[in-house]
């Protein structure tokens, strides 16, 4: 074999058959955590009904906190917004309804390649957002 | 609108796949979601208050203003009175050109100097007894002559603000007028 095809061979190799190297794609749908630990720390229920408002005071939130919102629909209940502060952090925030008392809030954010799945950085958000809404940031089951 | 949007998209993803300038720091800093002490005085900073219950007609001002500062609106949503805007700017400064010249004559050395920026704006009203809570805030993307990120920041300058605020003011003013 000549030293070109070797270096042909090895680079086939890493690229096939080693299982590190599964093709990037299967990022597309890998989460780290399970889906329902990661609904429980990004989702608080709060005791009001009204969306718009919920939406408002998200977007007053993620300003207090030096983000510059991307875009908002106050129709499915998104915000979306990125903080840039030597580093790339992007959130989404959804609102809907849970039964008819209570609105439920679901945040996850990106840091760079990665997605945030530490508890921490989501308590503070909401207990950023509860002070704001006035009202108390509820665990959900 | 559909293709300010993409392109919006675009430039966010572009940002997130560079890692930013912490592409080795995996992990997202301790206080990225805190509040923090002078969060009180960023946020009086970056509000100004205006004495109307007309939240269509600031909002038309602040796309005003903005515009005036050559801005282009990325996205708006006027039920939750949000603009959303960006600008590309040259980045380059005199002085970096005139480093890059110095340690290319001295030190035979090619240093990489601020070539273009994009500005972002994030205006959201607020509506309040009386009065409509207006708050902006700017953030910046800087990239160099090799393509590369070199700053990730928010704008927090004072004085931005206040000259934002007196261009809006004026604004303002001319849309009540219809001028």
């Amino acid at each position: 074999m000549t030293r070109s095809g070797a270096g042909v061979g090895l680079y086939c190799l890493c690229v096939c058959a080693v299982p590190a190297c599964q093709s990037s794609k299967a990022e597309l749908l890998k989460a780290d955590a399970s889906a329902v630990k990661l609904r429980s720390i990004q989702t608080r229920a709060f005791d009001t009904t009204d969306k718009t408002a919920t939406l408002r005071t998200a977007m007053a939130t993620l300003q207090d906190l030096g983000f510059v919102i991307d875009s908002a629909d106050d129709v499915i209940g998104t915000v979306s917004a990125t903080k840039l502060d030597r580093y790339a952090l992007r959130m989404t925030v959804t609102v809907r309804p849970r039964g008819t008392t209570q609105l439920l809030v679901r945040a996850n954010a990106q840091f760079g390649l990665r997605a945030v799945e530490d508890p921490q950085p989501y308590q503070q958000f909401f207990d950023a957002l509860g002070k704001a809404m006035f009202l108390a940031a509820q665990e959900v089951d | 609108m559909f293709r300010r949007s993409i392109a919006s998209k675009v430039w966010i993803g572009g940002l997130l796949a560079t890692g930013g300038l912490c592409g080795c720091a995996p992990h997202i800093p301790p206080d990225a979601l805190a509040m923090r002490a002078q969060s009180l005085e960023w946020r009086q900073r970056s509000t100004r208050r205006f004495f109307t219950t007309d939240e269509k007609q600031i909002l038309a001002a602040s796309a005003g203003s903005l515009q005036d500062l050559g801005f282009t609106i990325d996205n708006t949503r006027s039920e939750l009175g949000l603009i959303v805007a960006s600008k590309d700017r040259t980045a380059v400064e005199g002085g970096q050109v005139a480093g890059k010249v110095v340690m290319a004559i001295v030190f035979r050395a090619d240093v990489p100097i601020d070539r273009n920026q994009k500005f972002r704006a994030s205006v959201v009203t607020h509506p309040s007894g009386n009065e409509i809570a207006v708050r902006v805030t700017f953030q910046r993307i800087v990239w160099n002559d090799r393509n590369e990120v070199s700053k990730l920041e928010l704008l927090d300058d004072p004085k931005m603000y206040q000259e934002f605020f007196e261009k809006l003011s004026q604004a303002v003013f001319l849309e009540a007028h219809q001028i």
